[in-house]
């Protein structure tokens, strides 16, 4: 046995393994101390490891026409999810053999969600097939991250209006930024109807907290479902369209350039929207979309933009019957005035020619005719009126009467992407021609609706409601409900007011009574209907005249008001008068009476013509 | 029936008390780390544990058959078992079965055996034996040099079965020779120091540690400047650390294998690899640091309980107790070890006889080293190293070799005053 004879040294020895020990469980137990109480991150990355947020989507809101049918529904499909954080471990020559994709794409579309975010689902392939869903669902396990979605897809009953509906498709980059709704892979409405009620259409998500293992399997709800919210659905929308004059409109504008516009006067509710040429709405759905999207946006004659909202056309003769209202309305002129025509209005150097009618013309004929010299007398007297002291009063007096008919500003509509059209301000010309430079001999375009004057169809077609409802308008819109059917919109029962008597307008109703009656736009004449209208012949700088139609029917208690553009066809009597004749009697008959006259519009082809 | 009691007569009551907690704490663990769906009985011996509950009651009974062993039996055998363990050792190379790449285990019924568990108390049975057997003023060389050829044996024999982790733990053995004086204090430094600029190497570059070291030897040189011998003295062991310097680098790089690179380098740079290498000591990490202070209860663990963290009943355990029992959890535990081994120096420096007392050191180092590493590892403080948790971690031959350990101690402890 060893003699311990230096117990000091040893007992020391002793003291530093204990020290040793100590320490070890000392500096062990500050660590912890660190990493489960002053470090909230590990709370975190176990949460992210273990709960998953699974967004239940609610169904888009249905679209019903005026008479209650589905216009646009939805189909059920199934987009391919992932969350880059949890992706492990995968097969990937499996996982692209299943999917049918190259591995490279594989990698880079990995990346891109990963770019996005790590903790959150993108869309890895949207639309996978029934088939290869159902192959999925089974080896999901195997794929750690990655998750099924189911969504729809909108469809469409006839391939019309796509131009109102707009479509949908998955939110970009800004929208995520500036909308805390929205997340990557969501949805949204892009344009049309689907873009002005994205708020109603798309209801509100769900979200339910899962937790799942290590193996991404669902073990359960997270807390008995206490964080769970439920989706509500979206609501549906009842519009203003009748979808059997809609479909017409679009049949009558085939190979066509141009719009059609029809309002019901008495409401302000949109009967038929049409732009042409137009696309089928089910082109821009889902997978195809983005290819789709780029063909029609190459195409020349412009598809994809929505003529009757945001074409601005010169309204030409058509806006006589604005210029003669307020002629009447400021009293330079009676219903007694009457001035000879031949053939052209020559003042100061300026010669605007007219085409030949009987001469002279009173208000009612000069409308009826549609006399150019008539319209230039009276458009002047209206701004040479002495109890203006300058050029610039008069001018904003002419123009406080036109806007009060629509022109020139938004209606505040429900329709995306509407415009203001042009109507020029006194400012406008006084920076051209100096504030002393110009005088009504100056701008004598206007008076016959040309120069510096823009206006959409919608413009119009509300002008014709207007004069149908003999001096007000009520905003043109394109969803009378949301949700239930007769829950009308209050926004749109507001009456607007144009500045000109009523009696002036029944006089205007009569005088463009005559112009189909026996003027102008007899040829367009419907038997067993009285209808009031005005052609109009756009000057076009670049090639053919636009042709131009506005009309109502019946005179005395009008059901719709129409505008028609037919883009570089010539005459507004030829081929716009037509049309629009055949809109009013299908909607108002049900059935149209003269094949011929039908047939040659169907037949007719514009879009060769030099725009 | 008197001298029935007599076995259990000076058995040291705190120790016995620390160890039964300590046991059905991990008991109580391993049902929360091991818990599936569909598997609700703590008794399911088709589980682990249950299995675990089987390895306890037979750990107990094997604490009462060593205690009924004469205290003088285990310094007379002591070379026996450890030559017995040996030959063991080899049979397992040949007979054993793979688990985990590691060849070290016999397969009985359903059950697992791991002999190296065993070598650990042979070892320190036989290293007991020789340093009581040496005279200190006959400690020359060859004297010092042998205790290490006694632990070399059984590490390279376990090496051999590729169970690296075992095999570091007889490390442990540099304790009991340092509180024996076979290794001096300032080797026991210039081992740590070795330590510390290997860790150094992989974070910096050599050079610049190399040259940190040269600013310390000019600062040195400077202050010993009138110190001639001191100074040389000074110069060649710059000299040397340079050499080991440039050195660990080059051994880090070609003679560790992949795995072991990897386990060390995510332990310097948290952020690598979290799917492969870094996986494990990140989801560690994130289990015991979810638990906060009060943790997230008993068998309410998310992160152990759908198996985020591998290896979670054995060698990660630890995480459990981190997320389930919070701060609290883990201060109890770390307390509890500290008590346990301090309990242990106290025992052992008390005993008269040589034997008693190496091997009560052996067991506390032996302890001690587990505990370091085990925690450390799954803070993310000490690389991966795969030894268990003693107490906590499933497995019976861990178990089984522990409480023979301490209770061959406590037998010895009992009888300190007839030994000698």
């Amino acid at each position: 046995m060893q003699l311990n004879q230096s117990s000091n040294i040893h007992s020391k020895r002793k003291s530093i393994i204990l020290a040793a020990m100590v320490l070890i469980g000392f500096v062990y137990l500050v660590r912890l101390f660190q990493i489960q109480v002053l470090d909230p991150s590990y709370k975190l990355s176990a949460d992210s490891n273990v709960l998953r947020y699974v967004t239940d989507y609610p169904a888009r809101g249905l679209i019903y026409d005026r008479n209650g049918e589905l216009l646009v529904y939805n189909e059920a499909h199934y987009d391919l999810m992932v969350v880059p954080g949890q992706v492990r471990d995968i097969d990937t020559t499996e996982f692209c053999r299943l999917l049918g994709i190259e591995k490279e794409l594989f990698e880079s579309r990995l990346q891109q969600a990963r770019d996005y975010s790590r903790f959150r689902p993108s869309i890895f392939e949207s639309q996978i097939s029934k088939n290869t869903f159902a192959v999925f669902q089974e080896k999901l396990f195997r794929f750690p991250g990655f998750f099924v979605q189911p969504r729809t897809l909108r469809k469409y009953t006839y391939p019309m209006a796509a131009h109102t509906f707009g479509y949908v498709g998955e939110v970009g980059p800004r929208e995520i930024e500036q909308n805390p709704y929205y997340r990557s892979g969501d949805y949204m409405g892009i344009s049309g109807i689907e873009r002005s009620y994205e708020e109603q259409l798309r209801g509100k998500k769900g979200v339910r907290v899962r937790l799942v293992d290590v193996l991404n399997r669902d073990i359960g709800p997270f807390q008995e479902g206490r964080f769970d919210t439920i989706a509500i659905p979206g609501k549906d929308l009842y519009t203003t369209i009748d979808a059997k004059l809609q479909l017409y409109g679009e049949q009558l504008m085939r190979n066509k350039r141009g719009s059609i516009v029809a309002i019901e006067p008495s409401t302000g509710e949109i009967l038929a929207l049409v732009s042409a040429p137009g696309y089928d709405p089910n082109l821009l759905v889902g997978r195809v979309r983005n290819q789709n999207y780029h063909q029609l946006q190459q195409d020349e004659l412009k598809p994809l933009f929505n003529r009757a909202l945001m074409a601005q056309y010169p309204p030409g003769s058509s806006f006589k019957i604005v210029n003669t209202l307020i002629a009447l309305q400021e009293g330079v002129i009676n219903y007694n005035s009457s001035y000879g025509c031949g053939g052209a209005y020559h003042s100061g150097g300026i010669t605007v020619r007219c085409r030949s009618h009987p001469s002279p013309v009173n208000v009612l004929s000069s409308i009826q005719f549609s006399c150019n010299t008539y319209s230039c007398i009276i458009f002047r007297n209206t701004l040479d009126q002495p109890n203006f002291s300058n050029m610039q009063e008069s001018f904003n007096n002419w123009r406080r009467h036109v806007t009060s008919f629509g022109f020139g500003q938004v209606f505040g509509s429900d329709l995306a992407y509407e415009l203001s059209g042009l109507l020029p301000t006194s400012d406008y010309y006084d920076r051209i021609y100096g504030s002393r430079g110009w005088r009504s001999l100056t701008i004598i375009s206007l008076a016959i609706g040309q120069g510096e004057l823009g206006t959409t169809p919608v413009q119009m077609a509300n002008l014709a409601a207007t004069v149908a409802n003999r001096g007000h308008f009520f905003t043109p819109h394109i969803v009378r409900s949301i949700g239930e059917p007769d829950s009308l919109q209050a926004r749109f029962l507001a009456r607007n007011e144009t500045t000109v008597d009523r009696a002036h307008f029944e006089a205007m109703a009569h005088a463009m009574q005559a112009v189909v009656d026996a003027g102008t736009g007899r040829f367009s004449h419907i038997q067993g209907i009285t209808m009031g209208g005005k052609t109009g012949t756009v000057q076009n700088p670049h090639g053919e005249n636009h042709s131009v139609f506005l009309a109502f029917a019946p005179v005395e208690n009008p059901k719709i008001a129409i505008s028609v553009v037919v883009e570089n066809a010539g005459y507004g009597s030829t081929w716009a008068a037509p049309i629009a004749s055949l809109m009013i009697e299908k909607y108002l008959s049900g059935q149209i009476g003269r094949q011929w006259f039908e047939q040659r519009i169907l037949e007719a082809s514009f879009l060769t013509n030099k725009p | 029936m008197r001298k029935q009691f007599d076995f259990f007569k000076n058995i040291d009551k705190t120790l016995v008390f620390l160890f039964l907690v300590m046991i059905f704490m991990g008991w109580f663990n391993i049902f929360a780390a091991e818990l599936k769906e569909g598997h609700q009985s703590i008794f399911d011996v088709s589980q682990n544990y249950g299995k675990q509950l089987f390895w306890i009651i037979t750990a107990l009974l094997l604490a009462v058959v060593i205690l009924m062993f004469d205290a003088k039996f285990f310094p007379a055998f002591a070379w026996v078992i450890y030559g017995g363990l040996m030959v063991i050792l080899v049979g397992v190379l040949f007979f054993g079965v793979e688990i985990n790449a590691s060849k070290s285990w016999f397969r009985i019924g359903g059950f697992q055996l791991q002999p190296a568990e065993f070598a650990k108390y042979a070892t320190a049975l036989a290293l007991a034996r020789y340093i009581s057997e040496v005279k200190m003023r006959t400690l020359d060389w060859p004297a010092r040099l042998k205790p290490l050829a006694i632990i070399a044996l059984p590490v390279a024999l376990i090496f051999l079965q590729n169970d690296t982790g075992t095999a570091l733990v007889f490390a442990a053995f540099v304790l009991v020779l340092y509180r024996e004086g076979y290794i001096s204090g300032l080797l026991l430094t210039f081992g740590l120091i070795a330590i510390f600029l290997f860790v150094m190497t992989l974070i910096l570059n050599e050079f610049i540690i190399i040259g940190a070291l040269a600013v310390i030897a000019l600062a040195g040189a400077i202050i010993l400047r009138r110190k001639r011998r001191e100074m040389v003295q000074l110069l060649g062991l710059f000299a040397i650390l340079s050499v080991y310097v440039y050195s660990a680098d080059y051994a880090f790089e070609n003679f560790l294998q992949p795995h072991q690179k990897l386990r060390i380098e995510v332990l310097i740079n948290e952020e690598v690899d979290l799917k492969g290498a870094g996986y494990n000591l990140n989801q560690s990490k994130i289990a015991i640091g979810s638990g906060g202070f009060w943790g997230k209860g008993y068998l309410k663990g998310t992160q152990t309980k759908f198996n985020f963290v591998p290896e979670q009943g054995t060698d990660f355990i630890f995480c459990t107790i981190g997320e389930e029992w919070g701060f609290v959890g883990s201060f109890t535990i770390i307390a509890l070890y500290i008590l346990f081994m301090a309990r242990l120096l106290v025992l052992a420096e008390r005993q008269r006889s040589a034997f008693s007392r190496v091997f009560g050191y052996s067991i506390a180092s032996i302890l001690f080293f587990h505990f370091a590493i085990n925690i450390g590892m799954t803070i993310g403080m000490m690389p991966v190293i795969g030894i268990p948790l003693p107490f906590f971690s499933y497995g019976g031959s861990s178990l089984w070799g522990f409480t023979v350990m301490i209770f061959t101690f406590l037998k010895l402890d009992s009888k300190r005053l007839e030994l000698l």
